[in-house]
């Protein structure tokens, strides 16, 4: 039931490679990224209980990680994507050995400082970054097995592969022991501890992994789309996961797809009604967050079915 | 044989030493109650010995290793476990699963159902926490306790908030779980005190103000006038 409902999104996707036309098809490559960036972020946050005000940083780590390596070595996409991976997982660790030794607001506060020290990076070594605009992987460069990811399909089927392989890693990761102990530190952690589970040891592994997922969607973005810059290292791209896992629904593995497309096409149609797009994308978001606290997936949990991950 | 043993257990809150140079041994196999009024240093001596509270002073021995250095989560691992006073169970999470929990780190995932039915919880296993009566939260702690078929079990106050019946129940599981499990047992029920425990301490102030039998204990004056004599009980 758990895998049906799952694997049957990923099969959806998949199937609507050959129904969108190419604008479309490109909105959603897009999607799927970017909610391969809000499940990262629901690992920590959703799950854990971390609610981290910083994750730009690592999806920019993911970005840069493999752009940088892409752009000035003409390192190959495959090897440079496994670069990201790395780098995405030591910055990981180690804001999560320093963070962890503060817990909420003040978790909040560090990771914010810390994701503006790497922004600040970013611009400081503009040699590497080229700053504030950024670079753009040449074309050539970004293939993967052979592949050209310029070409719409292939792109959209590459953006499936990360999204589809990231939602089942996170589905069973939130069936498992580990997943439930994760949850139980997020509902009491000192009854987490007592009875018996080192929970800083598995905050730390969460945050980790939550960050490796991060730096993969940013790499994918920085592979798929072609262009790097440090606007996706902004406060701004910390708080738009954070915005998508709630509205999708925090705690549950289909929530941040449905955050992150829902959030997409509401702003797509608000551009549409008015200029001041934000305003009424806001007041949507507020009368959402009134009714549904738990988000659309969380609705769906506490009405429909109790048992959804 | 002692299973565990304090030594000189010291704890200060901001000048008030709530334990008080505390020596206290418990022997394998045995139920021993802790009582005293409020504020007497149960909850505080208690929480020296799982490891939630770090002592000033003095130390715990625990299947005669020196724990006092231990984390709460490492003296889980060799053998205690903890019912807290005020409930403290995963309010949004289902009942067996709170009780999955507690078994999964024990290696005792089998065990979830028949600890709820041992409880009085049988077939309450899908209902999410928050939706059972205060008293059957108490028997959900008592059971994620139980079911990590510990050396030591900590109970305290287990039977504030619970029926008679239930009273009754709890009493039968604590002696079926001697004598593999040692149950150290902070209780105002006196009843309850009397019918159990092997043998009672008696604290006041932060310091052990005598130890012996349930008959002993009632007989003693300094007991009578700390404690017994009052209304509390």
């Amino acid at each position: 039931m758990r895998w049906g409902l799952h694997l049957g999104v990923v099969a959806g996707l998949l199937s609507l490679n050959w129904v969108l036309g190419a604008y479309a098809q490109g909105n959603v490559a897009r999607i799927m990224v970017l909610a391969t960036y809000a499940m990262g972020y629901n690992v920590a946050f959703g799950y854990t209980g971390l609610l981290s005000l910083g994750h730009a940083m690592f999806f920019a780590a993911g970005m840069y990680g493999l752009g940088i390596p892409m752009y000035h070595f003409g390192l190959p996409a495959e090897a440079a994507f496994v670069v990201a991976l790395g780098c995405g997982a030591g910055l990981g660790l180690g804001v999560a050995l320093l963070a962890l030794r503060t817990i909420g607001v003040g978790f909040m506060i560090v990771t914010l400082m810390f994701a503006q020290a790497t922004y600040l990076c970013i611009l400081y070594f503009a040699g590497w970054t080229r700053g504030d605009e950024g670079f753009v992987l040449p074309q050539s460069a970004r293939t993967l097995f052979g592949l050209p990811l310029s070409d719409p399909d292939i792109r959209y089927l590459a953006a499936w592969a990360l999204f589809s392989v990231t939602l089942c890693l996170t589905l069973w990761l939130a069936t498992r022991p580990f997943g439930r102990v994760l949850v139980a530190i997020r509902e009491n952690e000192d009854r987490a501890a007592l009875l018996g589970y080192r929970t800083w040891a598995r905050k730390v592994a969460a945050v980790t992994l939550s960050a490796t997922i991060s730096a993969a969607a940013g790499a994918g973005y920085a592979l798929l789309f072609g262009n790097t810059g440090s606007t996706f290292a902004t406060v701004q791209y910390s708080i738009l996961p954070l915005l998508w896992v709630l509205l999708g629904g925090a705690g549950t593995v289909i929530g941040p797809l449905i955050g992150t497309a829902f959030m997409f096409y509401l702003i797509d149609w608000a551009s549409d009604v008015t200029t001041a797009y934000m305003a009424l994308a806001g007041a949507v978001l507020v009368a959402l967050t009134l009714f549904a606290p738990g988000g659309i997936a969380g609705w769906i949990r506490s009405r429909l079915w109790r048992g959804l991950p | 044989m002692t299973l565990l043993e304090t030594r000189a257990l010291t704890r200060r809150f901001a000048g008030i030493t709530a334990v008080d140079a505390v020596d206290f041994t418990l022997d394998r196999g045995e139920v021993r109650a802790l009582i005293g009024p409020n504020g007497a240093g149960k909850t505080t001596l208690t929480s020296l010995l799982i490891g939630r509270l770090a002592p000033d002073a003095g130390s715990v021995h625990f299947g005669g290793r020196d724990v006092t250095r231990l984390p709460a989560h490492a003296r889980v691992r060799l053998g205690m476990a903890y019912t807290f006073q005020i409930t403290s169970v995963f309010a949004d999470l289902p009942v067996s699963e709170n009780v999955a929990l507690a078994a999964r780190r024990a290696g005792r995932g089998a065990h979830v159902d028949e600890t709820l039915d041992r409880v009085g919880l049988p077939g309450r296993g899908d209902t999410l926490a928050r939706d059972l009566s205060y008293g059957h939260q108490r028997l959900l702690e008592i059971a994620m306790g139980l079911v990590q078929a510990p050396a030591l079990l900590i109970l305290d106050e287990p039977t504030q908030g619970l029926a008679e019946a239930e009273i009754a129940g709890f009493r039968t599981l604590v002696r079926e779980i001697v004598p593999d499990t040692t149950v150290l047992l902070i209780e105002h029920n006196m009843a309850v005190v009397m019918a159990l425990a092997d043998r009672v301490t008696v604290m006041d102030r932060g310091r052990v103000l005598a130890e012996g039998t349930p008959d002993a204990i009632r007989a003693d004056a300094a007991v009578q006038a700390a404690y017994l004599g009052t209304d509390r009980c």
